[in-house]
């Protein structure tokens, strides 16, 4: 499906979006699930800042040094009897991975979740080449079963279905006939899967972090998909993109505390694989044939730029689970399949301007990302970084006064909103107000403030003292 | 030690990268001390029984089910346990532990109970993943042990193999006490060293930490999906 998902331009989609009540409830409460399991993990830590810092600085250290630890991980691959194929763009990465199920006379792949497969179209090709693709995660497997319903969540992909949409879809499509339970959709799922499985000849995975020093890559999973796809098939192939990568099994094991926690608040999934190569000889399962695509596909033009730090993300999308706009206006708004504060960076940086220029102005720039990002990823410098280089480039805002009144409409839209906008508005609109009055406002206050004044938001917010005195302050 | 494998476009990928940078390639880089170290803080001097107890506690967060025995009692327990969950087929590693820890009768034992018993064979993949993945459930060792987030740590390989704790519905892992450790930290660093010391790691090391899962309908945790259905821990007390 590639990295753009969709066709509507951007203001639809952001209005379809809103339009979608059920989508915008599942999102609302996915986000405080996600965001109290979050809160919960890095408080039982105690020093969760600590935490973050190390991670960002072995995020940054690995990214700097980017060529010497991906030498590093070929060689080791290569050591142990796996293949390695550098692709600098999406179609050398599929015509690499269809030469290689071709002379495997593979049929049918099963797949485990993995967003740069999805960013390279890879499914696609395969089966342009003759092969039957199958997902095998379970909210991957139900948009698959969906005529390809685009994902609108990094981690849960379907999260903007209720169950009883998709007992409806496994009726339609597979002749499902038990209820919207989800044990029994997931009992149904796992059935079907299983068949899948067994018959499967190629195995391919995404990768969250690959091991520089021993070849390794390793991959976070709870559903246990991501091992069958590598036991089973006969031959494995890893995507991955170029920047999952670790020196040392000793900064995977950090990361992957960071990411479990800050995903989904876990303390680990329910697995982590760490697989070296194929199987060594006399083993009776896993793959015989290992092959290991490092894909490139623009990342390569972020280095070297103020930008290199999104290259530094573990995709646990803590921002998107905080983001206010991604709340009201859900993931398929984006129009990329990575939504979010780390899509409206990355999805530009990517895609180019020219059909992702609006992305950046789907924010409030409050910070909130930038405070739940596991890495410590400037997300909202970012977020800015792009106006002012579109500014910039176009001479012009593009979305900016349609857009930031619909954000504006958005953010008085509901108290929580409004609080978390306001949290940056002193700082925004310090330059317009007197006397704790807005009389001159910018923007998408400028229609009211001509007629009226607009109370000037308050320095100390409501929520700020609140918090303080519950930590046992003065005030 | 098998046949390297093949390189494809390596070093025209790894030129465009250091262009991007500005710089040469780098052929040296030696990893810094990190400035923090808070996963080393994590049940820190804590003795075999604190992390056994820290274990357990974390079980009933991640659904697992716990049991603990004396070494000489493992025997009967595991083959209780196997009634009690309704196993009517086991599938085991053939691991040099079962005689360590007197389970080399079991087999028989269960057969005796009417119970379908096999021995992963390292010459027979099929027979080894047919039988796996219709067996009720898959028993083996656990090599390592994480207190902190409930995980039995796996080291797979010719006698050991991968669909063992993944195919059949329900799977038993026995963690001898001894090999509990706070986190993954130390265990990362164990197989770091064994690395640098120039050793191979696993083809496939696990961290398992209960029973599949999954929260991708609504975001209702579903526990059981394409991995074991249930799973359950014996502690054995072994020093």
């Amino acid at each position: 499906m590639a990295m753009k998902i969709g066709d509507k331009p951007f203001k639809e989609r952001v209005s379809d979006g809103i339009n979608d009540a059920f989508m915008r409830g599942a999102v609302a409460s996915a986000q405080g699930r996600f965001r109290s399991g979050r809160l919960n993990a890095a408080e039982e830590l105690g020093n969760w800042e600590e935490w973050r810092k190390l991670g960002e600085e072995i995020r940054s250290h690995t990214i700097e040094n980017l060529d010497y630890y991906l030498e590093l991980l070929s060689e080791n691959v290569i050591k142990r009897g796996g293949h390695v194929f550098f692709a600098k763009t999406a179609e050398e990465a599929n015509e690499y991975i269809t030469k290689v199920v071709k002379e495997k006379n593979g049929k049918k792949v099963v797949k485990s979740k993995s967003m740069v497969t999805e960013e390279i179209n890879m499914n696609e090709a395969l089966e342009r080449a003759g092969c039957e693709v199958i997902e095998s995660d379970l909210g991957e497997w139900i948009l698959q079963v969906d005529d390809h319903d685009p994902p609108s969540h990094i981690v849960t992909p379907a999260l903007h279905k209720n169950k009883e949409q998709i007992r409806d879809v496994f009726k339609e499509k597979l002749g499902y006939d038990k209820t919207e339970k989800p044990e029994e959709l997931a009992l149904f799922a796992r059935e079907k899967l299983r068949e899948e499985f067994l018959q499967a000849d190629i195995g391919i995975t995404g990768c969250n972090f690959a091991i520089a020093e021993s070849g390794t890559i390793s991959l976070v999973t709870n559903e246990g998909n991501a091992r069958m796809v590598t036991t089973i098939p006969k031959t494995q192939i890893t995507v991955m993109g170029m920047e999952r990568i670790v020196p040392t099994w000793e900064e995977m094991e950090v990361l992957v505390s960071l990411l479990t926690r800050a995903a989904v608040g876990q303390k680990l999934t329910s697995y982590i694989t760490a697989l070296t190569g194929p199987r060594q000889e006399g083993e009776a399962d896993g793959p015989e044939e290992f092959h290991l695509v490092i894909v490139d596909n623009g990342r390569s033009n972020i280095l070297g730029t103020a930008f290199q730090s999104i290259l530094h993300c573990i995709r646990c999308a803590a921002c998107i689970n905080v983001c206010p706009v991604y709340r009201h206006v859900g993931g398929h708004s984006y129009g990329s399949i990575y939504p979010g504060p780390v899509g409206a960076v990355l999805t530009p940086l990517l895609g180019g301007y020219d059909e992702y220029k609006e992305l950046p102005y789907a924010s409030t720039l409050c910070a909130a990302c930038t405070e739940a990002c596991p890495v410590k990823i400037p997300l909202h410098e970012h977020l800015l970084r792009h106006r002012q280089e579109i500014v910039e480039k176009e001479g012009k805002a593009p979305v900016f006064e349609n857009l930031s009144m619909k954000a504006f409409s958005l953010g008085t839209a509901s108290p929580a909103m409004y609080n978390i906008g306001s949290k940056l508005a002193p700082t925004a609109l310090g330059f317009f107000s007197a006397d704790d009055k807005i009389s001159k406002g910018p923007g998408p206050l400028k229609n009211w403030t001509d007629i009226r004044d607009f109370p000037a938001p308050k320095k100390n917010r409501f929520r700020d003292l609140y918090k303080k005195r519950q930590k046992g302050g003065e005030e | 030690m098998m046949a390297a494998g093949q390189m494809h476009n390596r070093d025209s990928f790894l030129n465009d990268l250091a262009k991007s940078f500005g710089r040469e390639r780098r052929r040296q880089v030696k990893k810094p001390e990190w400035t923090y170290r808070p996963q080393w803080d994590v049940l820190k001097g804590a003795s075999q029984d604190e992390l056994a107890e820290a274990l357990k506690k974390q079980c009933s967060l991640i659904h697992t089910d716990v049991y603990e025995t004396a070494a000489s009692e493992l025997g009967g327990l595991v083959k209780d346990l196997v009634q009690q969950y309704g196993g009517q087929s086991v599938v085991m590693w053939d691991d040099p532990r079962m005689d360590e820890f007197g389970l080399s009768s079991l087999p028989d034992e269960l057969t005796k109970e009417q119970v379908a018993v096999h021995i992963w064979d390292s010459g027979k993949r099929e027979e080894n993943l047919s039988f796996s993945s219709t067996a009720d459930i898959g028993i083996t060792f656990s090599d390592a042990a994480l207190a902190e987030s409930g995980t039995v740590v796996l080291y797979n390989g010719k006698e050991k193999g991968r669909a063992v704790s993944l195919l059949p519905a329900i799977y038993f892992a026995i963690i001898p006490k001894s090999v509990i450790v706070p986190r993954m930290t130390q265990v990362a660093k164990q197989l770091h060293l064994k690395i640098e010391a120039g050793e191979l790691v696993p083809s496939c090391v696990n961290f398992i930490s209960g029973p599949s899962n999954s929260a991708d309908i609504e975001m209702n945790l579903i526990v059981g999906v394409h991995g074991p259905v249930k799973a359950a821990y014996i502690l054995v007390d072994d020093k």
